[in-house]
């Protein structure tokens, strides 16, 4: 077990060294003159003779060979200094810190329904194979497979923006937030009104993560629904799932006991990839609800060209990719004994 | 003998086998399968037939969505405009007819392309083994690991938007799962005899590669495409939503989508004023894509020996 884990961790830097490369090798697709704005403040670029430009170039070796600039880049990430963002008007590590946390509690309740109704549905959809559910289930997942993210959010917003209004909380609420009895724990606006006993801040932050957190969801639902189906149709099929039948047990405890669990092992690699899909939908939903996180900050950072920002967002991604693929490994090895022996 | 006989079946082709009754004959006995095909079909005519079906203002840059004025607000559906128009005034109905023609070379291009790089690469990567082997996988696992939308967003952005931007961002990041699966391919059927048959016959590397092992190797590759062909539309369309996509006015269906965007709320008392905007580009984008997945499903469960046990 330990000799495993050992074995992925080693595999990390190695990992974390060619997204670094694949991210550097893009910047390196952008001529020099535009590349500055990586490492400059735009009001001094704007009012820049045309002869400064040069030497700026010099100065930040935007001239030197391909490789010293790649561990100059690098030096710059490990401090975390990511360049400035002309769209937000802040340090990108800045602008990145300042929109998480919502998108953290965005992500936060989208894992909920994934749970809750991907697994459940899934091994129910399997248990009762090719029974109406079941084709009822399997409609609604190709379905929800193939329709956009941005159609889905669209229509919710056309259907219930009365009810459920498009942004992060209403204006109502913005002079609470400044005032000095608020305190904010976290950035996330539930828990903080948790924190806090403000039922009505907590109701309100619901009531608009309600549309987003559905948006955002329902394709790693139905993905995670199809692979459990899957799975849990294997797994029934297995001998111990007979035996365990054979010698009396209850069906309840046959399927939920003996056979989901071990059914479950493929769903945790889907996880991964669920992780994946949360932060590309990120982009899109927020964007569209109006969302102040960092996907929309992204998003309208791309549309301005503000390159510094998304390269931003991109090694933001990375880190959280590949931190999210350690954990799957790690668990599936503690899940699957299989796994750890090889 | 036995020998000869998996020569030969490394030998047959494609199209031969395709049509073969059995196979075709369980495909169309399921009905989601026949939705699919016909759907795909549907669109396939609207595309070569977009001139008789709405024909272009000016025959030369038929692309152009016209438009009535610069009026913001969208207008209901009429009789000179049979979907309404967008904001800004483009007529969605032809928008979405010669959209269809962009939908399918986003689709068929950046699918082919991406397929042809990742068996190339798997295909190389499988068959030489070892050092190969070892740094390709770490490409692929390093190409992977930026979320699919996230790293062509970035790659767009840096190269500039546009469609043609677009879809070079979707093979530079689309390539990676056709090279895992024709590696897993190919690793399995190298192992074979009539692998080494051939060898001893004195083929090399490159015949045995394109002759005996590809031909094999093709059927779950090709499911793979078809499903892709309507997610490879769907990113390509979410990108033109977020605006990094077709020039304004140019034919593709996520950019008339995201004409919308800024009308779903409706006006005071009617809160549906707008649904023509996003429920006609939403249908046709939905029917494309789940098109594409129905056959795909219907090609896997035909086609794929391993699924076969499972129905």
């Amino acid at each position: 077990m330990l000799t495993y884990i050992a074995r992925r961790l080693l595999l990390l830097p190695v990992v974390v060294f060619g997204v670094t490369l694949l991210i550097f090798a893009m910047v390196q697709l952008i001529n020099p003159y535009k590349r500055l704005s990586l490492y400059v403040n735009d009001a001094i670029l704007s009012r820049a003779r045309p002869e400064q430009f040069d030497a700026l170039i010099v100065k930040y070796g935007l001239d030197r060979p391909v490789y010293e600039q790649y561990f100059g880049w690098l030096k710059g990430l490990a401090r975390g200094e990511l360049g400035y963002s002309p769209s937000a008007h802040l340090m990108v590590q800045d602008a990145l810190a300042k929109y998480l946390p919502a998108t953290a509690e965005l992500a936060l309740f989208a894992i909920i329904p994934l749970v809750l109704l991907g697994i459940r549905m899934g091994v129910y959809s399997a248990v009762h194979q090719n029974g109406i559910g079941d084709h009822a289930t399997r409609i609604m997942a190709i379905t929800g497979w193939s329709l956009p993210v941005f159609v889905a959010g669209l229509l919710l917003l056309c259907f219930f923006s009365q009810w459920f209004p498009a942004g992060r909380l209403g204006t109502w609420t913005i002079p609470i937030l400044r005032s000095a009895e608020w305190k904010a724990y976290t950035g996330l606006h539930t828990v903080d009104a948790l924190l806090n006993r403000n039922w009505s801040i907590f109701l309100d932050a619901l009531r608009h993560l309600l549309l987003p957190v559905i948006t955002l969801s329902y394709i790693s639902w139905a993905l995670i629904l199809r692979v459990t189906r899957s799975s849990m149709l294997e797994t029934l099929r297995q001998d111990y799932v007979t035996t365990a039948r054979a010698k009396g047990l209850p069906e309840r405890k046959v399927i939920y006991r003996h056979a989901q669990r071990n059914a479950l092992i493929p769903v945790v690699t889907v996880a991964g990839w669920t992780v994946a899909g949360l932060l590309g939908g990120v982009v899109i939903t927020e964007t569209i609800f109006n969302f102040p996180g960092l996907g929309r900050f992204a998003a309208s950072a791309a549309l301005q060209l503000d390159i510094a920002a998304v390269l931003g967002f991109a090694i933001f991604n990375g880190v959280l990719m590949v931190t999210a693929n350690l954990v799957v490994d790690v668990l599936y090895a503690l899940i699957d004994p299989r796994v750890r022996l090889e | 003998m036995r020998a000869r006989r998996n020569l030969l079946r490394g030998r047959s082709l494609f199209f031969v086998r395709f049509f073969r009754s059995r196979i075709t004959r369980k495909f169309f006995r399921m009905p989601t399968s026949v939705v699919g095909l016909s759907l795909v079909l549907g669109f396939v005519v609207v595309a070569l037939a977009a001139p008789l079906i709405a024909p272009p203002a000016e025959p030369s840059r038929p692309y152009l969505v016209p438009r009535d004025s610069y009026l913001n607000e969208p207008q209901p559906p009429s009789e000179r405009h049979p979907l309404g128009t967008t904001s800004g005034q483009y007529d969605i109905f032809y928008g979405l007819v010669w959209g269809t023609r962009t939908a399918f070379r986003i689709g068929l291009v950046v699918t082919l392309v991406s397929a042809l790089v990742g068996v190339f690469l798997g295909a190389v990567s499988a068959f030489y083994g070892r050092l190969v082997d070892e740094v390709m996988m770490r490409v692929v696992d390093i190409f992977m690991t930026m979320p699919f939308l996230v790293a062509a967003m970035v790659l767009v952005t840096i190269l500039g938007t546009g469609l043609d931007k677009v879809m070079i961002a979707l093979v530079v990041f689309g390539w990676m799962q056709y090279a895992r699966l024709t590696r897993a391919e190919i690793k399995k059927l190298k192992e074979l005899d009539y692998v080494q048959a051939a060898r001893a016959i004195g083929a090399g590397n490159r015949r045995i590669i394109l002759r005996h092992l590809l031909p094999n190797a093709i059927f779950p590759i090709f499911v793979m495409a078809t499903m892709d062909i309507g997610s490879m539309v769907l990113s390509a369309a979410g990108l033109s939503f977020l605006g990094l996509g077709a020039e304004l006015g140019y034919a593709d269906w996520g950019q008339m989508i995201s004409f919308a965007r800024n009308w779903m709320s409706g006006t005071y008392g009617s809160p549906l004023q707008y649904w023509y905007t996003i429920a006609f580009p939403g249908l046709v984008i939905l029917l494309f894509v789940l098109g594409w997945n129905l056959m795909g499903d219907g090609l896997r469960d035909v086609l794929d020996p391993r699924m076969r046990g499972s129905k």
